[in-house]
Parts: C-alpha cells; structure tokens; sequence
C-alpha cells in the first residue's frame, strides 16, 4: 500500500466512524446519469447562479448601497463634481478604480442574463418533452417559482447601481405598485419610505438582492436537486431504455469530469463575454433623476415580455365614485403575467386531468408524439415573441425604418390572432411528422439509389430501418380519448355531466394521433428481417 | 391515412436491448491512448497560460492603456487582458476535463434499475397507523379547547410581525395628490435655477422648469418627481383648446407635468413639427396643441397643465396649483 492510499485510507476511516457516510457514497459514486445535450441545460443555470454568487460577492466588497448624496470625486472625468447617490458612485467606483471591477461586473451581469436564457430553455426542454409529468410535478412547480423569482432578482439586480436607465424601471415598477386597487399608494410608501424615489429604496433590495432572495434560490435549487437525484434522471427513448432503468454513465469518475468540467467551461465562457462585451454602461447614462431620461429606454430581455404588454395595452382607466382603477397598467402588468405564470404552475395537472394518466412517466416524449402539448408550448412562445417584439418597438422602429404606430398595431392584434393560429399549424405539423415516422417504418429509409426492373419499371430501393430505430419510431403509447359518461347504466346522469363534458372534449383534442404501424404490419416487418 | 383515433394500445416492438458497444481508438490503440492523454495535458497548460496572462495584466498593464480593437473600437487593455486571462483559465481547465472523459474514462453505459416512488402498501399503512395514534397520544382530537387556543395563538402572534413592519414608510395621506406648485410659484429653470421671463423662450422652444424654492430649502429627488414641468412656446393660433385651458396660458406659452400620466417615467422628446410630446418609456403621445390629449400609446390620460401667467416683474409665475394629481394613476385620486 503506497503512503498516499495510506492517508486516503484513514481520512476515509476518520469520517466514517463518525457520519457512517461509506455505503452512503459508494451507492452515490455509482449513480447513473442519463447523457444527452439538452440535459446540460439545466447544468448551465445551477452554474451560473454560482458564478452569479461567486462575482456578486466581489462585488458586495466595494458597493455602497446607499442613497446618500455626494459628489464624484473618482477617475471618470465626465462626471466628475456631480452629484450623484452614493449607489451610483461606489459603481463607478468599481467600473474605474478597482482593478478587474468592471471585469466582475459585466460577468455578473452576463451571468445573469445566462441563467435567465438556461432557465428559459431548461424549461422549454422539460415542457416539450413531457419530464413534469408524474412524478416530477413538485420540481415542475419549483422550477416555475424559481424562473418567477429570477425575474425580479434580476430586476432588482439592474436596479442597485441607481442609473437613469435603472431608475426609470424602478419608477414603472412603482407606477405598477401604485395601480394596485385600494392598497397601492400605501403599498408604494411602505416600499420606498415614502414618496417616490426617497432615500430608502436602494438599500432595502440590496438586502433582498443580496441576502434574502439568493437564500431562497439556494433553499429551492436544493430542493430541486434533490428530487432529481432522488427520483433518478429521465431519459429519452431508444433501444434498452425502459421505464423501469435508466441507462447512462456513473457519477464517477465520467460524470464528475463533464460536469465539472462544463462548469468551468460555462465560467470561462462568462468571463470571456465579460472581458469582450460591455454590458450596462451605467457611466454613460448619468444618475438618476426622476425629470430625466434616456431614449430608448430598455430592460432587460427577461423583462422584455412585461414591458412590450404594457406598451401595447390599450388605453383604459375606470373612473367612478373619485377612485381610479388603471386597466392600462393592471391587466398587461399584473393580471396576465399572473396568469400565464399560474397557468404554467398548474399545467401538469391539466394535462394529466385532460389525458386521464396517473402513471409515473420516466422516458421523455419525443414532442411530435405529444401533438396538442407541442402546440400549446409554441402557442405561448409565440405569445411571448410578439410581447418581447414589442418591448422593442422604439428600436426596431429606428434600425428597420418602421413606425412605432405599425409596430404597435401588428403587436396588438398579433399578440391575440397569431398564438391560436401557430397552435393549429403545430399540432399540423406534428401530426406530419408522426405520418412520416409511420412511413419510414414501413417502407424504410429512401436510399436516392434507383433500379429498373426487367419489365422496365423505375424503383427507389428502400432500405429496412435496424431494429433499434424502428423501436425508437414505435415505443410510445398512443392512449385513447377518455369517453364521456353522460349517464350511467341505470341512466342516472352524471351529476359531473358538464365538467366531464369538457374533460372528454379535452382529451379528444389531447389524444389526436396518427396511428403508428398495428401489430399486424409490425410482424410483416418483423418477418422481414 | 387519416388523422385518427384508434382506441386500442398496439402491441409494441420488442424491445432490442442497448446496441453493442463500439470501442474508442484511444481503448483499443495505446498509441491513441497516449495522444489523447497528451491533448487532455495541453488543455490543462493552456490554463496555466491564462493565469498568468491574468497575473501579468493585472500588474503589468496600465490601467489606464486603450488599445484599437476591431470591432470592440477603443478598449481598455488593462480589463480585457484580466477577462481573457480568467476566460482562457477557465475555459481550458473545462475542455480537458470534458476531453479526459470522452476519449480515457470509461464509455460503457450502465443500467441502473429504478423503483416506483410510492412506498410498500404496508409502509403507507404503518405510516398512517402511527400518525393516528401519535396524534391520539397529544389528545387533540379530545381536548378542544387546547385545539381551540393554540389555533388562536398561533394565528395571532403572526401580527407582531406584520405589525412591525409598518414604519416602513408615511401614510401618502394627501402626498401624491400635491405638488410644491402654489399660485405665484415662480418657475425657474432645471438645471440653473433662474427665473424665467417670457421672452426668453422662443417660438419652437421647450425649457424643463422646476418651481423656486426659497434659499434655505433643497430640492429633493422626490420634489423633482412631481414638481418637473416642460414649457413649451407655440404660436397662440396653433392653441385648439377650451377657453379655460387657453386662459391657462401665456402669450403661446403652455406648461404641462413633464411626469407621464401613464407610469410616470420623463415625458422627454418633443417633436417641434408636429407638437406632439413623446413618452421614451412606452411611446404614449401627447398633443401640446389640444391640452397634451392621448392621441397614441397606453396613457389614459392627458399630462396635466399647470395654468401660468406672468407676475409684477414679468417672470412667469403658477397662476393656480394643479388642479388634479401629476404622474401615475392611483386608488385613491380624484378622477375628474
């Protein structure tokens, strides 16, 4: 035994005595991780955030999170002598007189918007997929609270160097908070200590940047981390994969190595989008003050969605016995994205009431055999795309010589007319790509190669598929509608009738296939080979 | 073939279990082996190389040294030499890690078996047998009155709390509905703080105005949110306004709360051909020539005029406060 397993050997015996953790970990050095690119997206948020909590600790050490007036005393001459909040100076202060400061700052940064960009796309690969069905619901609901809490963490994030162009969002979140009918103004004043902007605002979403909310992240990433390991990873169909296994590779030392490694390669992506593209220049657009304003003025692109529907909506306030309900900043600001977030929260319920499936599901859909949830997911991108194309109208406007007014137009009527229209087309063009599958397994691949037969008839020559693809084009299960009962057989009627009703009409939409090959021609291929 | 629905699950094609294994060069050929064990060694010293490029830029590098960057344009040397320093350190140390994995550890995929979640019908049993008699145990169920207080108390002592958090700010009590513009509050220039007369102000002309404070009060950025003001001179016949609101000017002159009526960011961009008052935020439009009317974007409401006029020394002067509350709608505001 060399001296180095030697002192491997007692460390080991050191903590095993104490924690019992031996069979724990030989049992976890095993696990086995199913590999495909899409799963790295996930990986791509968990990494971020921790660069997100590695560069904004740097950060922490320098910022003066504090709306204290003074006056600008540091080395970017343009502003010096302003007045400005002790907030905006301490950032200069790290852009200019801290060495590898705006370094940190813009990889922080572009680490946020990463982590929101991974999150969305995470997101979208369990959604098409079908991963949060069942039993995966609880960690489809953190992941929704997660994306929401990201949103404002990144907010409030923007928010603390106390710009103009921060500042102008702060004030639009204020004029949101002060819409909310009956408590809004109240609501307002206990935020901001008073009238907008006061002298307290930075300094309390310091606390809930810094401090409560990355708490929270922590506690729910965990959570979320957990369950994964816990419920093991889902995998996609093929040849050995089966609802009972998950095939893949152990933790280590394979996994250990690409995980950690896609860590610093993500890092070191990061850091070279810090070192090569600004980001935020707050020095060029001044401190805050409420009578400014920059042109242009835009939040950044997770906001985008949020800022487009306000900018669209139309222009309705109640007005009624001396009070005022702002419709105009209600419904683009607060009713809908609660329902697109609460929809969201809820759909793997819909979804399994609409199919009447309570089965645990551990191998993915491929999304052109889920027709109608393919369709629903580019619905709401679709949705979100107009939005984020109108949160950008004032630029698209100047770059592509357009007219705010078109924009405007083509958003609000898009926003209603193109979503239902992108569902139809989806749900089409899944259900081609199932007649295609069908195709290919039963006539084959098309080789391009052609053969004249001796009666001189042309034919392509199709190529038998191998068993491993054919049973990755076959595995899925295509259920059947669930029947409405109208009655049952003593001819009682349902006292569910309306609600079973719909449930039926649902799972009709929800159940649309193209048939794949029946047993029969699935032995004539059999036969074949 | 139709889109249809056939109802019955069709018996599926046997599984053929995972396909064979195909070897790597690097398992079969040392040669390879020892290639890609030199590659994975490369990786790893072109880390070390970003290190010390990072070392070197950041104390070897003036601070204050730009360089020409095509694209970048002018950048300075001293942040983008750290960055690409830390990217490369970085960045190396993740693709030989990924490389040592794909061409030298182990590729055969292992199958790991997995297990319904739900828990053995016995466990669930014992699990709610032992909560039953647990809970039977404290008697709850036999001592409401204990129930009863206990959930009073633990509802209540939530309010301490929430309570304390009240002197988190003012009540707005009458605040947003007031300004500091009072009849005869002169209008002084924002930046400068000069009175303004008249004269001063062109045909075509918009001047951003705050109200004069006297000497010992200093204006907060909380005044400025309400108080700002755009003055804008047109000529008098381009006026299409009520004979009220054309009393509330001066000689061409109009004044309207520079706060957007919709969210309250800076009503900054005016468009001198057409007189119209563009919101940078969401591209409300305002028509100075009708009272700052909504003729485009989400804003429900006109921006509200302060009605002017001129005092014994010619300089312009409130002639009335608002006479409705500036910026954002509200519960609470009076709508008129």
């Amino acid at each position: 035994m060399s001296a180095r397993e030697r002192v491997a050997g007692q460390v080991a015996n050191y903590v095993d005595e104490r924690t019992g953790s031996a069979k724990w970990l030989k049992k976890t050095l095993t696990k086995v991780f199913p590999d495909h690119w899409s799963f790295m997206l996930g990986e791509i948020v968990l990494y971020s955030f921790i660069i997100l909590l590695l560069s904004g600790t740097f950060l922490t050490f320098w910022f003066d999170p504090s709306m204290r007036e003074v006056e600008y005393e540091g080395s970017y001459e343009p502003l010096s002598g302003l007045k400005m909040s002790a907030a905006y100076a301490s950032t200069l202060h790290i852009s200019f007189d801290v060495r590898g400061g705006l370094l940190m700052r813009q990889i922080h940064h572009w680490a946020a918007l990463i982590f929101m960009a991974a999150m969305v796309a995470h997101l979208m690969r369990v959604f098409f997929t079908g991963a949060f069905r069942k039993p995966r619901e609880f960690n489809w609901i953190i992941g929704v609270g997660l994306l929401t809490l990201g949103i404002v963490e990144g907010f409030l994030g923007y928010s603390l160097p106390d710009d103009l162009l921060s500042g102008t969002g702060i004030r639009i979140a204020e004029a949101i908070i002060q819409a909310i009918p009956v408590v809004g103004s109240y609501l307002s004043y206990f935020i901001f200590g008073g009238a907008f902007p006061g002298e307290m605002f930075i300094q309390r979403i310091y606390t809930v940047h810094i401090l409560l909310l990355p708490g929270i992240f922590l506690a729910l990433i965990t959570a979320h981390l957990m369950l994964v390991w816990y419920q093991k990873h889902t995998q996609y169909p093929g040849p050995g994969r089966t609802e009972k296994n998950v095939v893949g590779y152990p933790l280590m030392p394979v996994y250990m190595a690409k995980a950690g490694g896609f860590f610093f390669i993500v890092f070191g992506v990061t850091a070279f989008l810090g070192a090569v593209a600004s980001i935020n220049p707050v020095w060029i657009y001044g401190p805050y003050n409420p009578g400014q304003i920059g042109a242009g003025s835009q939040p950044d692109w997770y906001m985008g969605w949020l800022d487009g529907l306000v900018r669209m909506a139309p222009p309705i306030e109640t007005h009624a016995f001396g009070y005022t309900i702002s419709w105009n900043i209600l419904i683009p600001g607060l009713i809908i994205p609660g329902i697109i977030f609460t929809g969201m929260a809820l759909y793997p319920f819909i979804e399994s009431w609409m199919s009447g499936d309570k089965r645990e599901h551990h191998i993915l859909d491929r999304p052109r055999n889920a027709p109608n949830r393919t369709a629903l997911g580019a619905m709401s991108i679709t949705f979100m795309l107009v939005t984020l194309i109108n949160g950008g109208n004032d630029l698209l406007a100047t770059h592509f010589d357009l007219s705010i007014n078109q924009i405007m137009w083509f958003s609000r009527i898009g926003v209603i007319v193109l979503p239902p229209l992108v569902f139809v087309i989806t749900k089409r063009i899944c259900l081609s790509l199932q007649r295609a599958d069908r195709e290919l397994v039963l006539h084959g691949r098309e080789t391009g190669r052609l053969v004249m037969l001796p009666h001189g008839e042309f034919i392509e020559v199709h190529e038998p598929l191998t068993r491993e693809k054919l049973f990755t084009l076959t595995q899925h299960e295509q259920p059947a509608a669930i029947e409405p009962v109208a009655s049952d057989e003593n001819g009682v009627r349902n006292p569910k009738g309306a609600k079973a009703k719909l449930q039926a009409r649902l799972s009709r939409a929800h159940s649309e296939q193209v048939a794949k090959p029946s047993s029969k021609e699935m032995l004539e291929i059999e036969d074949h080979h | 073939m139709s889109t249809e629905n056939t109802g019955k699950e069709l018996a599926p094609l046997a599984d053929p279990g995972l396909p064979e294994h195909v070897h790597r060069k690097a398992d079969v050929d040392p040669r390879a082996a020892q290639r890609a064990e030199r590659q994975v060694g490369i990786l790893f010293l072109l880390s070390v190389v970003g290190t010390l490029l990072f070392v070197y830029a950041y104390v070897g590098i003036d601070e204050d040294l730009f360089v020409f960057v095509p694209v970048m344009g002018n950048t300075n040397a001293h942040q983008l030499f750290l960055g690409l320093g830390l990217a490369m350190a970085l960045f190396f140390i993740g693709m030989a890690a990924v490389h040592w994995a794909k061409t030298l550890m182990p590729d055969h995929e292992v199958i790991d078996q997995r297990k319904e979640q739900r828990s053995k019908n016995e466990d669930r049993e014992d699990f709610v047998t032992t909560v039953k008699e647990r809970s039977a145990e404290a008697g709850l169920g036999r001592r409401p009155f204990i129930k009863r207080t206990m959930g009073l108390a633990l509802g209540l002592v939530g309010i301490s709390p929430i309570l304390l958090l009240r002197d988190l700010g003012p009540l707005p009590g009458n605040d947003l509905n007031e300004t500091n513009w009072k009849a005869g509050t002169r209008l002084v220039t924002d930046p400068g703080d000069r009175p303004i007369k008249p004269s001063d102000l062109e045909v075509g002309g918009v001047v951003q105005v705050q109200p004069e404070f006297p000497p010992n009060k200093e204006r907060h950025l909380d005044d400025i949110a309400q108080d700002s003001l755009l003055l804008i001179r047109i000529r008098p016949e381009e006026f299409n306004l009520d004979p009220e609101r054309l009393s509330w000017t001066y000689e061409g002159i109009i004044a309207f709360s520079k706060i957007c009526s919709h969210m309250g960011c800076a009503v900054a961009l005016y468009e001198q051909t057409t007189k119209h008052l563009l919101c940078p935020c969401h591209q409300s439009t305002f028509d100075v020539t009708r009272a700052a009317k909504v003729i485009f974007g989400p804003a429900a409401r006109p921006l509200p005029q302060l009605p002017i006029t001129v005092d014994n020394e010619g300089y312009l002067v409130a002639k009335a406060p608002f006479n409705e509350a500036v910026g954002p709608s509200f519960w609470g505001r009076d709508s008129k």
